[in-house]
């Protein structure tokens, strides 16, 4: 067990699974020589070479269909999208190609790939930087989709994003690169596909992912503070998803929120709130409540990108609302 | 049959793809027919009648090279080896087509045969073939894999970042445009500023050029080169030029164009000038050949008949393979809800 960075872990996660299969290629702008535009890939191409670190042209439709032709026929490629605001460009390689070639070739064609890329808010990188545009993936069957939190996370869940037989989208989030955080290089949190319960509670459950799990567990402290006692779940695979942890949680704690980054209408936060519902109805004492980002595109001034997202403060704002304890400002 | 160095050889060389060409008229015939009987699985099907020139490329590739197809890409993967009964029983949506009647007409694809997948987004299947072509240079595999599409690709953007990629960093890969004339009801010159797709090719660094797919000895010879080139890291561009003898797809009766062209253009007919060749050059009389057609028509008769008695795939197989099957299968609808309703 030692500590390290988001970023550190994820670039320790390609060179130990690089070092241990060699068909793990790296292709992407500016993943070489440039170290990847956050750093994850720094000294990679030295250790590896040009042939499995390969710099590309700004070609992203052309660099996942590259990808998804290496990983048909042998390689491991792991495509990275420089920003999933550019998801735009290459959704029918990813969405057409890598997530249906298993099954329209009556599964003889597999597309073991990784798709690594970027989003969120944090560094007032404005509408085309700054998205968190999972639901896009999460709508496409055949995508598997991983978003992690922590550092361990960070390394374990690339490490076995490496491994997987089907595509997987792996979306890391810009805010949390800096991160330090416990890494224990031999013992991941959790399984692949599993939620974890990061903070048990009694009183509510807080269901989340990726950086919103800092938001959520930092309203958790202050809550605490205030008498309530709120579960803090942290997702880490959207896909596949672990239904059972969370609806274990609500059916026991009857109150919760959903909390995530990306916007609000036909975001996933409105999909885990239909299967919270359909499956703790009963026990439901409350509204689920989604806790999401503006129906917005995100503005550059920093006051604002912040204000168009869940925070904290919003969050224990809500719980403490839900739990009839205090009355928000905003809802006065 | 590649690189023949003797005439015996090379005569039976030209034979057998007259042979390959003709099995791939009686094939698409039989889709044809299929579709009017409406025992075809899709509504969508795009024959490759007048296309069958394609032969003279798919002869110069190698066993174990691998290749993609666009939507009208039968021809292409019978000339690859293709079983035709598993073909017409996957275009009729049977358990025991290729693709286990999940893909159809558009989707067929053969990893034993090289077949990366026929492909139904226009230019999705180019990029493919360049990270194909990227596991066969670091695997040393001596493999080459060519993308086959249409005109109507050379108007795709990701054809030229492909094309790039693969002459940036020298990939064994060959982009084969088989220039029908159409995209659908538009003819090229209306989709085109320059129809000199070659010297598209050539801009970006890869060796090019264009053969008379009307003649699938010249196709070959072009082709031979380009896949030489290729397997030496110079990979390449070929144009194969051919007219669309049908509509677009099978409901298409091709309003857009004239009874004169639609005549002239099958004039340009492959098969009717292999066959003269052939006999002109005493290699086959007309005698051989009506028995060779014959043998290609009731092998797809019998193939058809087969096909079409396979049984039709079990509604549970509807949740396989969309993902690994070690992992498990999507949750069925009607199990989740009795989930919720049982509760």
């Amino acid at each position: 067990m030692s500590e390290t960075t988001y970023r550190e872990a994820l670039r320790a996660a390609l060179e130990d699974a690089m070092d241990q299969d060699p068909a793990i290629l790296l292709i992407g702008e500016e993943v070489g020589l440039y170290g990847g535009a956050y750093g994850v890939s720094r000294g990679l191409l030295d250790r590896f070479g040009p042939d499995r670190v390969i710099d590309a042209p700004i070609s992203e439709p052309a660099i996942v269909g590259t990808a998804v032709g290496a990983a048909m026929t042998g390689s491991r490629p792991v495509a990275e999208l420089m920003y999933v605001d550019f998801a735009g460009l290459v959704m029918d390689q990813l969405a057409n190609q890598a997530a249906k070639s298993r099954y329209m070739f009556g599964g003889q064609i597999a597309v073991p790939m990784v798709l690594r890329t970027q989003g969120g808010t944090g560094r007032s990188a404005a509408a085309q930087h700054s998205q968190s545009l999972e639901a896009w993936f999460l709508h496409t069957p055949g995508l598997r989709l991983v978003m992690p939190a922590t550092v361990n996370d960070a390394y374990h869940l690339l490490r076995a994003a490496l491994t997987q037989p089907d595509p997987v989208v792996f979306i890391e989030h810009k805010g949390l690169y800096t991160l330090k955080g416990a890494w224990d290089r031999g013992r991941p949190d959790a399984g692949w596909g599993e939620a974890l319960v990061r903070r048990p509670g009694r009183d509510l459950t807080i269901v989340t992912y990726s950086r919103m799990l800092h938001e959520s567990l930092a309203a958790a402290d202050t809550l605490a503070a205030r008498g309530i006692d709120a579960e803090v779940i942290d997702l880490r695979c959207l896909n596949p998803l672990d239904e059972a942890t969370m609806v274990a949680s609500v059916r026991r704690t009857g109150r919760v929120m959903v909390v995530s980054e990306g916007v609000l209408t036909g975001g996933v936060a409105a999909e885990l709130s239909a299967r919270l519902q359909e499956l703790c109805f009963d026990q439901l004492e409350e509204p689920i409540l989604r806790i999401a980002g503006e129906d917005i595109p995100i503005p550059v001034s920093p006051d604002l990108e912040r204000a168009s997202i869940p925070s904290a403060g919003l969050i224990v704002e809500a719980a403490g609302q839900l739990m009839r304890r205090e009355v928000a400002a905003w809802a006065r | 049959m590649n690189n023949p160095s003797s005439t015996a050889a090379r005569n039976t060389a030209a034979l057998d793809r007259y042979r390959t060409m003709r099995r791939i008229r009686s094939f698409e015939e039989r889709v044809g027919e299929l579709f009017l009987r409406g025992e075809s699985a899709g509504s969508m099907l795009h024959l490759s009648i007048g296309e069958e020139g394609v032969v003279g490329v798919t002869d110069a590739m190698a066993q174990g090279d691998s290749f993609t197809t666009h939507h009208r890409g039968h021809g292409v993967f019978l000339a690859r080896g293709a079983d035709p009964v598993r073909m017409l029983a996957e275009i009729a949506g049977r358990e025991d087509g290729y693709c286990r009647g999940k893909g159809g007409s558009m989707h067929i694809a053969d990893r034993a045969l090289g077949h990366l997948g026929a492909n139904a987004i226009v230019g999705g299947g180019i990029p493919h073939v360049v990270g194909a072509g990227l596991s066969y240079r670091n695997q040393a595999s001596g493999q080459v894999s060519a993308a086959f599409f249409g005109d109507g690709a050379m108007q795709q953007g990701i054809l030229y970042e492909a094309m790039n990629m693969a002459a940036l960093w020298r990939l064994p890969v060959v982009f084969c445009c088989i220039n029908n004339q159409y995209g659908m009801g538009t003819r090229i010159d209306r989709a085109a500023a320059s129809v000199d797709f070659v010297a598209r090719a050539e801009a970006f660094g890869l060796a090019g050029v264009s053969a008379d797919g009307a003649d699938v000895e010249a196709v070959y010879a072009a082709a031979q080169d380009v896949f030489a080139g290729a397997r030496a890291g110079r990979p390449g561009f070929i144009e194969v030029s051919a007219y669309r003898f049908h509509g677009h797809a099978r409901m298409d009766k091709s309003p857009y164009r004239t009874a004169e062209e639609e005549a002239e253009g099958r004039r340009r007919d492959p098969l009717a000038r292999a066959r003269d060749r052939l006999i002109a050059e005493g290699l086959a009389d007309a005698v051989d050949l009506d028995r060779l057609d014959a043998e290609a028509g009731a092998e797809m008769d019998r193939a058809l008949a087969q096909a079409t008695g396979a049984p039709l795939p079990p509604l549970a197989s509807m949740f396989e393979d969309v993902y690994d099957p070690t992992t498990p299968a999507p949750e069925p609808l009607r199990h989740r809800l009795a989930r919720i309703l049982n509760a």
